[in-house]
């Protein structure tokens, strides 16, 4: 058999496979991590360090346990305040420092900030406990109407030169889908120091009870069809912005890792399979993905990468607004079908 | 080693020493010694050690009783074992201190003493307990300060192992207990050289042992009894001089002197008091001040009470007395004089026995019971007396008697205060973090200046809404002061919410000249004319330097919603320039840093950012120097205060209670409301403990911010927000339509829609002055406005804007008739909750889950109930003066309530049945015997009654009121004599024969740990009696220690890493006897549930047990999520609802009816919504996650035993 060569590079970081593990509560296990790398995954983005949730958490816990307290002489308070508590940043970042012992592959550190003061001091921090890239999370809803969208988008940019400024790691910020121009907003995070983008965050949209009327949250795993989304958009970027690109949601088999390969993508990035039908997917995909590469003659994954990006392909325009109209006939064609 | 000074309360400084010397410490909570067993239980968890390098097991048991026990087991096997306790814990040792006084075994056990339960319980400080157990055998060493309860922990630990004489250490509770001072803590060094530690191995060769066996504890016979007792003697008279060796050994090693009486005064003392406990020093120092102005008086401090040492005593008293006043903090009715007072009279009469000529008069008084103050003005008044040429014998002080006249008047205002002391008073609320910033205060001043300090703080009756006073002061001398700063006596005063100066006389403290500190909404501009205009007159009379500041506002805008600690602390040094400013800030800093630092960085960043906002907020306000203040009704208007340059306002202080309030509330309890207690004279009080009910409703305290306000358009009229309101605020009435011609124009009504009601009117109608603001009414209600969701039929909104409007109808609304609960479907949720609730306005907390139980058992039965109540939050809320939540309907007829002790409720309840049912049974003898002359007719209908419905009851109330009233007109004739006493005793018996229903509550403390015995007795029975268990899974009184009910994987006091065990399932052992009625209930999860078992419980003619969930503070949630909680702690399996009713076994049907389904959702869901379970997660994951999976797999076993326990029975589903 000819011999494959399925490495692939992503933030500077040399990578046996382009299967990554992204961010998830399987990280939040050192022996899940194990066997994610067991399982073949080439690298594991820790799951989210979230600023608001350890500000909240925090304030939660003083609240609870001041409530009430010195108010009645029989009771001036309510709990033992216990001699220490695992608040702040220190839970994750001694998480890191384990996962980076337990594991070979490359762990890139996760952050989902909301202060300026908070992305720069807890990305120091996620570098110093060890991590090998860090993952900027960049999850912010604007409701308020008065928030320009230059605005916003200056911030996020200013906040990645910030980081930039402070840590040495390499940093992939991971993008919403809801820029104006995404790859004026992609061109500007890599000249404000990112190395790589990540596209794309999914968010959870909460739904509606409509026996209770109310907002209730929801979870769903992605499906393959979410990748035509990233896919679209990292064949775009791919040539135009450079940058190392991962693709992450909707990647469920080795077709939609062949086809962020050929997208432009250096890793694809997985959650939704592995938690649906467990980490032995990945040793699987990695099979098939072998298994493809020899069947279609590819010899590297650098040769499949970028293959059919805007700039790759015959007709460019197929990424642009005459696809949408040849989507829209060929669902047209469906109807059809179903008429007859 | 080097000694350091710390600034910490006397629970603390006691529980340090006693934890170093300990191998075994049994403990139970008992205010206000609990401190005592939290710290030994956390530092223990910490793994800190003890004198010689091992971790001391700290164990909670069932009850003091329990403690003793233990401690008697552990000390007989040869552990060094202590515990602490208070009051009636202490009683419920005595037992055990016979026994082991009686074999001669060394420990300490460390009293925070306290008053006991008489014609009420207190909380607070007197000798009441100490003296009951003076004859058990235990050694008595009395502790007078913070510093010497420290002190003679050790001296007490270090004795009682050479004498073998159990000793009982002792001092005020919450005056020492509570009070934190400037210490110079003992170190480990110093502990080490008091103890020999062959004593201890001495002690362990006399363990019991199976490697050399011996018996002890034999039952003796007449011949040998007393001789044996005697044989003790010998160590009692070596015992004193085995103290008096300690302490000076201690004095070599540490400096500081004790004596077993210690005498301060002057040399040739010719008036001298003879006292123990804090108000030595009190008068210590008044002796000083005295002797300075060359007054021959002096003070004997009594530290060895127990074994009394005449010879000692003798030695350290004045040749030249010629009156010895004792003053005794405890009262022994009945006797020729208390404790000590008889001890000193012997004394002396030894003395002249023994040829020590004494000439002196000897005078006894009581002081200070029940924390009442005594002050340098109390102790002047005494010596004056002494002076007296007839000086009054068995007098007060303290009090007024206007009774029996026992009491010295006393001058107030007498001060002793040096003038470089700085004395301080704060007043807040119990919410807004001001106690905890002045503990903050006092450590700092003390621990990083070189000035002395003292902090003691007032709490409030009341659980919600409550006032607190801290008392501060600080200076270069040494503080000896146990006593409140007094009136006109503080340099600075400072209150932290606005709203107190319309209710309390808050500048009374202040001294002219000194500064007044408000926490003011209003402006620099503005806050003068909102000042009520006692607040105008005080600041101007007194001259003082006013500064506002609005903290709320700068708590606000850092996100510290409410908590003004560190705001009001910065002021505070920024004022007081204790210490320069920046160094102050950076102390103020530096402790937040060490409170909150283990809380996260973001608690120190938002505190770090309210105190560098302070200082720009903090103004000083320009008084106007000729301000006008127009005259207070009644006072004279001074010339000098006539045009003001600054508007004024006709505000003034409200009263305490509405001029409405029948006359005893408004001269006795309004008195206590408006901080005037101390000045009611003994007439004014019940002579028995006995109050009106119903008193509650007058003390409007005002408190919500925010009250809810009703949609009638959406309201679909079903009862929920009425049932689940905690303080009975929101109450609904249907109405006839003509009520209304007398409305007021703002009175909300609409259409009832009640089928049994047709035409008529209907009312949702909010006290506002009685709401908490706790929302759980909005959080019930389940009707929303299908245009805009988060519009509910009831809605919170800002209660000022409406105040006005809503206390108008409110008082129209209670105009309006109350509903008879025989015209009512009782089983449905929105019927029941027309009924008048006659539990209202408790103090508790707001959004409290117990109380809406107690409620509806009140709106239910109210009418028949007598409640015995355990002590505990339901026996606080419910019977704390001034003003009690019991009440009565409009015929006069409402619960009649009361409070045994905590470890005897069950008990207490069964004996009110026993005599309920014989009463019963000879008024139905009676009437029987006098069919005659009562008529046959009238006297069938009684015995033949039906009183199983609310009709029936009315029917035989009827009868009753007319068989009392024929009884009355028989009473003084010839017919009712010829009866022989019949006549009388039927009349006064006569309420007997209508049905009583009797209720036990308390909470799981009780149930499931210290009154179990006997509620398991109680439930054996087989009377009609009704138990309640408010189940809060903690005790919640105390402070939330761990009771048997709190359940596996919850942190809880005494149980900091996590209860490891599983709940107590007292329904499956109130079950296994087959007949009782056992039911699950949780309100928030099935209301309807709960009003079924109610009703079945009431009515089943045996014993019932209704187990309640019950969230609570102590569970650390939001509580306007109560309800959502209690659905949540139903659906997870961990509180199953199920009512056993044996009435089914009689209809061959399965007794067991399971009523909530099978667990639905993870345990997790529900635990990690509460303080109680994530902190656990927060501290120590792993064992969280352990325990977490251990208690599911409880909710699992509990959930598979009880759907086989429900299943149908054999031939229920052959049929």
């Amino acid at each position: 058999m000819t011999s494959i060569d399925v490495s692939t590079n992503y933030l500077g970081l040399q990578l046996k496979n382009p299967l990554v593990a992204s961010a998830s509560p399987l990280s939040k296990s050192v022996d899940l991590v194990r066997r994610l790398e067991d399982a073949g995954a080439s690298a594991i983005v820790m799951y989210s360090l979230f600023e608001e949730q350890i500000t909240h958490e925090s304030l939660e816990l003083d609240y609870f346990l001041h409530r009430g307290t010195e108010v009645f002489s029989e009771a001036l308070s309510y709990f033992p305040d216990l001699d220490h508590y695992n608040m702040g940043t220190e839970p994750y970042l001694d998480h890191v420092r384990a996962v980076k012992q337990a594991v070979n592959i490359p762990v890139i550190g996760s952050l989902n900030g909301i202060s300026t003061g908070g992305w720069i001091e807890y990305a120091s921090r996620i570098e110093q406990a060890g991590a090998d890239a860090l993952e900027l999370n960049i999850y912010a809803l604007p409701t308020d109407p008065n928030l320009t969208g230059a605005e916003l988008e200056e911030e996020y940019v200013k906040l990645v030169r910030d980081v930039r400024a402070t840590v040495k790691i390499p940093i992939a910020l991971k993008l919403s889908p809801f820029f104006t121009s995404i790859p004026n907003m992609a061109k500007r995070f890599v000249e404000a120091g990112a190395n790589g983008l990540v596209l794309f965050n999914r968010f959870y949209q909460p739904d509606f009870d409509l026996d209770a009327l109310e907002v209730v949250p929801n979870l769903e795993l992605s499906t393959s069809s979410e990748l035509r989304l990233p896919l679209r958009w990292i064949a775009i970027l791919y040539g135009q912005v450079v940058t190392d690109f991962a693709l992450t949601s909707g990647v469920h088999t080795v077709l939609d890792v062949v086809k962020a390969m050929m997208a432009g993508a250096s890793v694809a990035m997985m959650t939704s399979e592995l938690l649906e039908h467990g980490i032995g997917r990945l040793t699987a995909i990695l099979a098939n993905l072998r298994e493809w590469m020899v069947e279609h003659e590819y010899d590297s994954i650098a040769t499949m990468k970028g293959s059919m990006s805007q700039r790759a392909v015959a007709e460019p325009a197929a990424f642009e607004r005459a696809n949408y109209m040849k989507a829209l006939s060929s669902f047209d064609r469906y109807l059809s079908a179903q008429a007859f | 080693m080097q000694r350091t000074w710390v600034t910490i309360d006397g629970n603390e400084a006691v529980a340090t020493i006693a934890h170093a010397l300990s191998e075994v410490i049994a403990i139970y909570p008992i205010t206000p010694s609990t401190t005592m067993g939290e710290l030994s239980d956390a530092w223990s968890a910490e793994g800190r050690t003890n004198l010689w390098g091992t971790v001391p097991h700290v164990i909670e048991m069932q009850s003091e009783a329990g403690a003793a026990g233990a401690i008697h087991g552990s000390l007989q096997t040869g552990a060094l074992a202590t515990t602490f306790t208070a009051s009636q814990g202490l009683l419920l040792m005595i037992p055990n201190m016979y026994k082991i006084a009686g074999e001669l075994t060394p420990t300490v056990f460390h009293v925070a003493a306290r008053s006991l339960a008489t014609q009420g319980l207190s909380i607070f400080g007197d000798h009441s307990d100490v003296m009951a157990i003076r004859a058990t055998g235990y050694a008595m060493l009395a502790s007078n300060s913070v510093l010497e309860a420290q002190d003679l922990a050790l001296i007490a630990h270090a004795s009682t192992l050479k004498s073998r004489v159990p000793f009982l250490h002792f001092f005020d509770g919450f005056r020492t207990s509570h009070e934190i001072d400037k210490i110079e803590q003992l170190t480990r060094e110093d502990i080490r050289a008091m103890i020999d530690d062959s004593l201890v191995q001495a002690h362990r060769q006399r363990a019991l042992s199976p490697d050399h066996p011996f018996i002890r504890g034999t039952s003796q016979n007449p011949d040998v009894y007393f001789q044996s007792r005697e044989t003790v003697n010998r160590f009692y008279v070596a015992c004193p001089t085995i103290v008096q060796e300690a302490m000076d050994t201690f004095a070599s090693l540490v400096g500081r002197q004790y004596h077993l009486f210690d005498y301060v005064g002057a040399p040739d003392a010719e008036r001298v008091i003879v006292v123990m406990g804090s108000g030595a020093e009190t008068v210590e120092s008044t002796v000083k001040y005295l002797n300075a102005r060359g007054e021959k008086v002096g003070v004997i401090k009594v530290r060895l009470f127990r074994p009394f040492s005449v010879e000692h005593f003798l030695q350290a008293i004045p040749k030249t007395v010629k009156v010895i006043a004792i003053l005794d903090r405890t009262k022994e009715p009945g006797s020729t004089g208390e404790p000590l007072h008889l001890d000193v009279v012997e004394a002396v009469s030894e003395a002249t026995t023994k040829g020590i000529a004494f000439s002196a008069r000897i005078i006894g008084g009581r002081y200070g019971l029940g924390s009442k103050e005594f002050t340098p003005g109390m102790t002047k008044a005494i010596f004056d007396e002494m002076s007296k040429a007839e000086p009054h014998n068995h007098f007060t002080i303290g009090i007024h008697d206007d009774v029996t006249h026992t009491s010295l008047a006393f001058d107030p205002t007498f001060s002793i205060e040096s003038k470089d002391l700085v004395q301080c008073v704060f007043w807040g609320l119990g919410s807004d973090g001001t106690v905890g910033a002045n503990k903050n205060s006092i450590k700092i001043i003390g621990e990083e200046t070189d000035n002395y300090a003292q902090g003691y703080f007032v709490y409030d009756s009341k659980k919600s809404g409550s006032v607190t006073i801290s008392h501060l002061r600080f200076g270069p001398q040494l503080i000896s002061a146990p006593y409140l700063i007094g009136e006109n006596q503080a340099d600075f005063v400072a209150c932290h919410q606005f709203t107190l100066i319309e209710r309390f006389d808050v500048l009374k403290y202040a001294k002219p000249g000194s500064v007044f500190l408000l926490d003011s909404i209003y402006g620099l501009e503005t806050v003068w004319e909102h000042l009520p205009q006692e607040v105008q007159q005080a600041v101007t009379d007194k001259q003082l330097r006013m500064f506002v500041i609005n903290a709320h506002q700068v708590a606000n805008s850092v996100g510290l919603k409410g908590r003004i600690n560190s705001i009001m602390q910065t002021c505070f040094f920024a004022i007081s320039t204790i210490l320069p400013r920046e160094e102050a800030i950076a102390q103020i800093k530096q402790s937040i840093k060490k409170t909150y630092g283990k809380r996260g960085e973001a608690v120190v960043q938002k505190n770090f950012q309210a105190v560098d906002e302070t200082l720009a907020h903090l103004h000083e306000v320009q008084v106007p120097v000729e301000a006008a203040i127009p005259a207070l009704v009644g006072a004279e208007t001074k010339a000098s205060q006539r045009h003001s340059p600054v508007p004024m306002m006709l505000l003034q202080r409200r009263p305490p209670v509405a001029d409405l309030a029948p006359e005893f509330v408004r001269n006795v309890l309004g008195k206590m409301i408006a901080g005037e207690g101390d000045a009611l004279p003994v007439s004014a009080l019940p002579c028995d403990g006995t109050y009106p009910s119903g008193t509650a409703q007058w003390e409007k305290r005002n408190i919500a911010l925010e009250i809810p306000v009703w949609d009638p358009d959406i309201c679909i009229q079903c009862g929920k927000c009425v049932m689940v309101c905690p303080h009975s605020v929101i109450r609904m009435k249907v109405y006839d339509p003509a009520e209304l011609n007398h409305a007021p124009e703002t009175f909300p009504s609409t259409d009832a829609h009640f089928r049994e009601f047709p035409g008529m009117k209907y009312t949702l109608q909010v006290s506002p002055e009685d709401c908490t603001g706790c929302s759980l009414c909005v959080e019930a209600c389940p009707a929303k406005d299908k245009r805009q969701v988060g519009h509910k039929a009831i809605n919170m909104a800002p209660q000022p804007p409406i105040l006005e409007r809503e206390k108008v109808s409110w008082d129209f609304f209670l105009s309006l008739p109350d509903m008879d609960a025989a015209n009512l479907n009782l089983g449905a949720i929105k019927n029941s909750q027309l009924l008048t609730p006659l539990f209202e306005f408790s103090g508790a907390c707001a959004g409290c889950g117990e109380t809406p139980y107690i409620k509806l058992a009140t709106q239910l039965f109210g009418d028949r109930m007598i409640v015995a109540n355990a002590t505990g939050c339901s026996s606080i809320y419910g019977g704390n003066l001034p003003t009690t939540p019991w009440s009565v309907n409009r015929e006069g007829n409402g619960p009649a309530w009361s409070n045994s002790l905590f470890e005897d409720n069950a008990e207490f309840g069964l004996g009110m049945r026993v005599t309920l049912d014989k009463q019963q049974e000879y008024a139905t003898e009676l009437l029987s015997h006098c069919t005659d002359i009562l008529g046959e007719e009238l006297v069938n209908a009684i015995l033949r009654t039906d009183q199983s419905t609310q009709a029936g009851i009315n029917a035989q109330r009827e009868r009753v009121a007319l068989l009392k009233q024929r009884l009355q007109n028989l009473s003084s004739t010839e017919e009712a004599a010829s009866q022989g006493g019949r006549v009388h005793n039927l009349l006064s018996l006569a309420d007997a024969l209508v049905r009583k229903s009797v209720w036990i509550i308390g909470g799981d403390g009780w149930a499931y740990d210290i009154g179990y015995g006997g509620l398991d007795h109680v439930l054996a029975s087989g009377r009609n009696v009704n138990v309640l268990v408010l189940d809060t899974e903690v005790y919640s009184n105390t402070g939330g220690q761990a009771s048997k009910a709190t359940p596996r994987a919850a942190v809880a006091k005494f149980a900091a890493r996590g209860k490891a065990t599983r709940k107590k399932n007292l329904g499956l052992l109130a079950m296994s006897y087959g007949n009782v009625y056992v039911a699950s209930v949780a309100m928030g999860a099935n209301d309807l549930q709960t009003l079924r078992a109610f009703l079945e419980a009431e009515a089943y003619d045996g014993p019932s047990l209704i187990i309640a969930y019950c969230t609570c503070i102590a569970h650390g949630f939001e509580m306007s999520k109560g309800l959502e909680q209690e659905k949540l702690a139903v659906q997870t399996g961990h509180w199953p609802l199920y009512r056993y009713d044996p009435n089914l076994l009689e209809e061959d049907k399965n007794p067991f009816i399971l009523d909530s389904k099978a667990p639905s959702i993870p345990l997790e869901q529900y635990a990690y919504n509460e303080t109680r379970y994530r902190m656990l997660l927060q501290s120590n994951e792993e064992r969280a996650k352990a325990l977490m999976k251990q208690a599911q797999e409880d909710v699992h076993e509990r959930w598979q035993l009880y759907q086989h326990m429900s299943a149908p029975l054999h031939h229920e589903s052959e049929k």
